[in-house]
């Protein structure tokens, strides 16, 4: 084995590790992506985030249109500032309405985006106004037994339609069902 | 009577483990100060830049097609059983994530480590054993050339410079295959496994923790190989010791270091 082929060969080995490399970090791991699309901003404020997390995505009839950059918190209001790059080629209107939706029971969550028919569009550093939280499972599940627990078996304490029952009887008629 | 004998073999087993403790550490204690001796020599032997090319060709570049090969039947295999364990969930969109952060945080450093210390840390330190043996290290240092400098710093580097592209070759090969069946074979949406992968994998911590685990292996390996090598008895039987203890030794300091650094990396990244 003589001094070129040896060379070459440690060459092309170099090479291809390095292509290596790069591969993980472009392909399979995110290092460019925020640069590749620099994209415009915009933010709205949620009651409750649920499950939401840096960089998930932001869907708009189920196209990824942009990604979750920023989560914090309003001191004033105490509601949840999501801040979302959104791409240049995908522009919505003034009154789009954004959710925060789960794709099924335990997919991942990602904000899903309605668009309306204002003719004004958002522009960077806009707000979006109208806004659906998260749904939590526990808050549904105990909303279910309010429910079930004020339909008192005969039907005649009816309660008032959105009016939370107090928690006492709900515990009462749980224990009155066992 | 009785009572003698049992504590002669108490002490007589104490001292064995007394022994062997102040020998593991006397033996760490050389192999630091091996280490210290080829970074002291290392310029020497860049002088000579061919000596570590040669080296990188028969550690690095002959170790390719093992793992290559592994590489691309372990994200086979990682893609088939995932597959199957996700598909219960419905969650089998989630593959490329899977076998991409398997691969590039842990599988991809520990298992082409351990390919590599047994194809190339064995070869090293026999090729070094038997030097000794057949006394060419000691002509070498009757001609007044330094053995370090001429033969054991660059199999030390040509090893630690191998070894991080051979991991990241083995983790790119893996999700290659894993592309294979997951995609090509079973029928996952091509958009969704890349998308999820690129969308979980991150770069910094993901990627360069597995590249710095990859390179302490390198390190590890590189240096238990040439310190067995040259500390081996000249003789065929302590050169066939020194080789299986370099492949033992090797592979648990792989598995002892990666743990050790999965515990400091990962904690911060995932909020555990």
């Amino acid at each position: 084995m003589n001094r070129s082929t040896i060379d070459l060969w440690v060459g092309i080995f170099v090479a291809i590790g390095f292509g290596a490399i790069l591969f993980l970090a472009l392909k399979v791991g995110n290092l460019l992506t925020l640069d590749r699309s620099p994209g415009y901003r915009l933010e709205a404020s949620f009651e409750n985030i649920g499950g939401l997390k840096l960089r998930a995505a932001v869907k708009a009839a189920g196209v990824v249109v942009g990604r979750v950059e920023r989560v914090r918190l309003d001191p004033k209001t105490y509601e949840a500032i999501v801040t979302m790059r959104m791409d240049n080629e995908y522009q919505f209107s003034k009154d789009t309405i954004a959710a925060i939706n789960t794709s099924g029971l335990l997919g991942e969550v990602y904000i899903g985006l309605d668009a309306g028919g204002d003719t004004q569009m958002l522009k960077d550093g806009d707000r979006v106004t109208k806004t659906q939280s998260a749904v939590v499972i526990e808050k549904l599940i105990s909303q279910f037994l309010f429910d079930k627990a004020s339909e008192s078996p005969g039907g005649k304490d009816q309660a008032a339609p959105g009016a939370p029952p107090a928690p006492a009887p709900a515990k009462a008629a749980q224990g009155a069902k066992k | 009577m009785s009572a003698e004998t049992a504590t002669g073999g108490i002490a007589y087993w104490l001292r064995r483990l007394g022994g062997g403790v102040t020998g593991g550490i006397a033996n760490l204690g050389y192999a630091s100060r091996f280490l210290l001796a080829i970074l002291w020599y290392t310029p020497a032997a860049f002088r000579r830049i061919q000596l570590t090319l040669r080296e990188i060709y028969f550690a690095g570049v002959l170790s390719l097609v093992i793992i290559l090969m592994s590489g691309l039947f372990v994200g086979m295999v990682l893609s088939l059983q995932g597959y199957e364990s996700l598909k219960r969930y419905g969650a089998d969109e989630q593959l490329g994530i899977l076998v991409a952060l398997a691969l590039v945080r842990e599988l991809g450093p520990v298992i082409a480590g351990l390919l590599f210390a047994s194809r190339a840390g064995s070869a090293i330190t026999a090729e070094i054993g038997l030097m000794k043996t057949t006394e060419q290290l000691a002509a070498m240092e009757m001609m007044a050339v330094n053995p370090v400098a001429r033969v054991v710093a660059p199999r030390f580097w040509g090893g630690v410079i191998s070894m991080p592209l051979l991991a990241a070759l083995f983790s790119a090969l893996g999700i290659f295959g894993a592309y294979l069946v997951g995609v090509r074979l079973i029928g996952i949406d091509a958009g969704a496994f890349w998308g999820q992968m690129h969308a979980g994998v991150d770069f910094w911590p993901d990627v360069t923790n597995g590249i710095i685990k990859s390179i302490v292996f390198g390190i590890a390996i590189s240096l238990i190989a040439v310190f067995e090598g040259f500390g081996a008895k000249p003789t065929a039987e302590g050169v066939a010791s020194a080789t299986t203890r370099t492949v033992v030794m090797s592979s648990l300091a792989i598995l002892a270091l990666d743990f050790v650094m999965t515990v400091f990396m990962f904690r911060g990244a995932t909020g555990v």
